[in-house]
């Protein structure tokens, strides 16, 4: 792939990307969110077309305009979520829409189809039966069996995304055993992982992207971790965070080893009112899992939440929005916003309260305080009874924390919250956030963007696998130390 | 200016339904002397006020994006209950009470069994519309109970001031659901589950409360269609109210609330009625076959449906 470029709107997703496979080689993509791993794989399989740029296979210009071409032409995705159907067998699975066919049209020959899954199945070293259901099968094994898929095209070059982050060490250590298997035969694999450790056990070479761009492309055997993260990193902050800190008052939440049985496996931590806390660590950390907790939205599994020193249980949103929490989650359109209810009713939903006597909503209250916000928070809006699709994405994000404002909260919980926001909308977000926490708010903002992270909180608290595996203080904060710790590093005691 | 344009395209989706039924309406005027008269017209709204308050509580329902099936279902059972009532002696506003309870009761229970239990209103409904049916038939023996007091049956045979008493009792529903929609937060907690039930939890609505209230609304609004019903027909049939559900819910869908919910409101489903009462209206006037009516109810509401996609 040479020259790769891909624009979406509003973000540079692939700058000239350069990357290479040898034959039976297993390569090592890595770099931080949105640094445009999963971009440049889709460009590769032909989910996305490039907007500039050249892809060769085997020394010939290709044109992959489709899933169909890349697939037509040996290469397989195993994609992060899996895409097995739950109720078909794993050889009904393996062959959907190419079932080997009977002698009679239309009759599919079952006997060849569980004969050539056992085959593929076998290659694999797999202990399967081609007749189970995939419902039934352990997440491990239906990634293998997504293998099997690949194989059964001819797969030459297999690119695998994050294909580890819900195994545990032992299925890991199962995959990798069948990877190298794949490698001996001359397939080539491309491995996703935001786990070095893997990295360095598995892969042959190391491709590092950075904001769009290739940064480097190294043989594993001349990095280590600090280098690795090095390059994933080694950017300039830029000077749109005009940090002034505020005074720290007392501790408004607190949790001791908080757990949801899941995701999330003992957190303990403090917000002080005034404080801004960045809570930093890579997709799947279990950091929206641990908000979603303190919002009521998961049940807590086991661990205790205080607010302002006094014990809580929070069962449902609405009883977080009682006890003066406010969460503005992560997917804006999904989870925050009525896209086809107006400004004023999106802001006003979780307080009605506020402008409503006897359940009857008094309309100049109710366009009074909506106003307000609209002024303050300078939501650019061409009136009230604008259905709330119509604004840009910054605008849709301020009305969700209007929504919040209005309702006074002790706590602040922000999730993303400047994900697909401009700039300029971007920096007065921010400038709120510190005018709240001025107010006496504690805020917990989690962010997957570092400049964020270091240029807007107080203290951070990075990640990993379901704990906290760093605290750090703004002064003695890095995009280095963070990455570590989010990539687990520190925890492994490298 | 998308601002613009979205105020045209809703100024338009509402003056088109409306236009379409003035339109309706001269065609009729034209091809028949008898339509545009005021015994007829009284006639029309007469017709159209049960199949209005049972829409009443199907848009609400469909404003959810949910659906209920059970509403001529219950209307049958609370009407056989209560004319039993009313027959053994009990006093005339208890038995109405106690009708629009047991409405009320059924719809609750569909409720929470679409929010406790997680079933697809469609099925939760469905199973609803059987068994009430099949209580209604059980309860009579199949046979229809015939007489009722005099002062109950003025709920469906009534005049007051030159109107009808049913169109009273529709006109007032409609109001009342029309204020509670728009004018309080229920309502507009309703709209916002419809619009995105992830982002109203997150916001700290009681979704299984209001889904459920919408239900039971449905079911107290059915009860109350099956009073006028019965007290008009001065008999209670326990096959009374037989796919009801399809009127109200044609109703609904032409006056352009949207399957998917959080859209669309009581307004329309007004002129819905009207539009469906004064066609069958017509067609009887013009002599049409009744075994033709269904056909073209059928084609107005594809072409209402055709028309909504168009402009949205």
């Amino acid at each position: 792939m040479a020259g790769i470029s891909k624009a979406f709107p509003g973000v540079q997703a692939l700058q000239d990307v350069n990357f290479e496979m040898a034959r039976g080689e297993i390569h090592a993509l890595v770099g931080e969110n949105g640094a445009g791993k999963s971009t440049l794989m889709k460009v590769l399989t032909g989910a996305h077309l490039p907007d500039a740029g050249q892809i060769s296979w085997r020394g010939q210009p290709a044109a992959i305009h489709a899933p169909a071409d890349a697939q037509a032409l040996g290469i397989g995705m195993i994609h992060q979520e899996l895409s097995l159907i739950p109720y078909l067998t794993v050889g009904q699975n393996i062959f959907l829409g190419r079932e080997p066919r009977w002698k009679l049209p239309g009759f599919i020959d079952w006997k060849k189809l569980y004969a050539q899954t056992q085959d593929l199945l076998d290659r694999l070293n797999l202990d399967v039966n081609p007749r189970a259901e995939a419902q039934g099968l352990s997440i491990a094994q239906q990634q293998m069996v997504e293998v099997a898929k690949a194989l059964s095209l001819n797969a030459d070059l297999i690119a695998m995304d994050e294909p580890t982050s819900s195994l545990t060490d032992k299925e890991t250590e199962v995959l990798f055993a069948m990877m190298r298997a794949l490698k001996a035969q001359g397939v080539a694999i491309i491995f996703i992982s935001h786990r070095l450790e893997e990295v360095f056990e598995i892969s042959d070479r190391v491709t590092v992207l950075r904001d769009g761009r290739h940064i480097a492309t190294r043989p594993t055997a001349e990095l280590d971790h600090n280098k690795i993260v090095e390059l994933m990193v080694g950017r300039e902050l830029g000077d749109i965070y005009a940090y002034s800190p505020t005074e720290q008052r007392d501790v408004v939440l607190e949790t001791a080893d908080l757990s949801d049985g899941d995701e999330l496996k003992g957190v303990s931590l403090q917000l002080r009112g005034g404080e801004i806390l960045g809570l930093a660590g890579l997709i799947g950390a279990g950091r929206t899992a641990l908000a979603e907790t303190l919002f009521g939205i998961r049940p807590a599994a086991a661990g205790d939440i205080k607010l302002a020193g006094q014990p809580v249980k929070i069962r449902s949103p609405k009883q977080a929005i009682q006890h003066g929490l406010g969460f503005v989650p992560e997917d804006r359109k999904l989870q925050g916003l009525f896209l086809h209810m107006a400004v004023r009713e999106n802001v006003l939903l979780s307080g009605m309260d506020l402008v409503a006597t006897l359940g009857f909503i008094n309309s100049g209250k109710a366009n009074g305080l909506v106003q307000g916000f609209v002024d303050k928070l300078d939501i650019r809006t061409p009136s009230l009874q604008q259905e709330v699709r119509n604004l840009s994405g910054g605008n849709q994000q301020k009305v969700v924390i209007a929504r919040w404002l209005a309702l006074q909260p002790r706590v602040l919980i922000l999730d993303e919250p400047t994900r697909g926001v401009d700039v300029g909308a971007k920096a007065e977000i921010h400038a709120l956030m510190r005018q709240l926490a001025e107010e006496g708010v504690g805020i917990l903002m989690i962010s997957s963007e570092l400049p964020e992270v270091l240029g807007v909180s107080d203290r951070i608290l990075v990640m990993h696998e379901g704990r906290i595996t760093g605290e750090l203080t703004r002064e003695e904060a890095t995009q280095d130390k963070i990455m570590r710790a989010a990539t687990g590093v520190v925890h492994h005691g490298i | 200016m998308p601002a613009q344009s979205s105020k045209i395209r809703n100024l338009l989706r509402r003056f088109g339904l409306i236009l379409s039924f003035l339109l309706l309406a001269l065609a009729l005027t034209l091809l028949s002397d008898r339509f545009l008269t005021s015994a007829n017209i009284i006639n029309v709204l007469r017709q159209s006020t049960i199949n209005g308050i049972i829409a009443i509580g199907m848009t609400y329902v469909i404003l959810t994006a949910g659906i209920d099936l059970s509403v001529g279902a219950i209307l049958a059972l609370s009407a056989v209950m209560t004319a039993n009532l009313l027959q053994g002696g009990t006093a005339v506003p208890l038995a109405i009470i106690i009708g629009l309870g047991v409405g009320a009761g059924l719809g609750l229970i569909n409720g929470l069994i679409i929010t406790k239990a997680n079933v697809p209103p469609f099925v939760a409904t469905l199973g609803m519309m059987t068994i009430a049916r099949g209580l209604a038939l059980t309860y009579t023996g199949g046979r229809p109970i015939t007489g009722l007091p005099d002062s109950f049956r003025t709920i469906g045979t009534g005049v007051v001031g030159g109107v009808p008493v049913p169109i009273i009792l529709a006109g007032a529903a409609f109001i009342i659901g029309a204020v509670l929609l728009t004018k309080t937060a229920v309502g507009q907690y309703i709209l916002a589950i419809g619009n995105n039930p992830v982002a109203a939890r997150y916001a700290g609505i009681a979704v299984h409360r209001y889904t459920t209230f919408v239900y039971v609304l449905a079911g107290a609004l059915s009860a109350l269609a099956g009073m006028i019903l019965i007290a008009r027909l001065d008999s209670a049939q326990p096959t009374a109210g037989l796919a009801y559900e399809f009127d109200a819910i044609a109703a609904v869908v032409v006056g352009g609330t949207s399957f998917a919910g959080g859209q669309g409101g009581l307004g329309g489903t007004l002129v819905g009625v009207l539009i469906i009462a004064v066609l069958n209206n017509g067609l009887n006037l013009l002599n049409v076959s009744s075994f033709y009516q269904p056909v073209v109810t059928g084609v107005v509401i594809a072409v209402a449906l055709l028309l909504h996609r168009a402009l949205r």
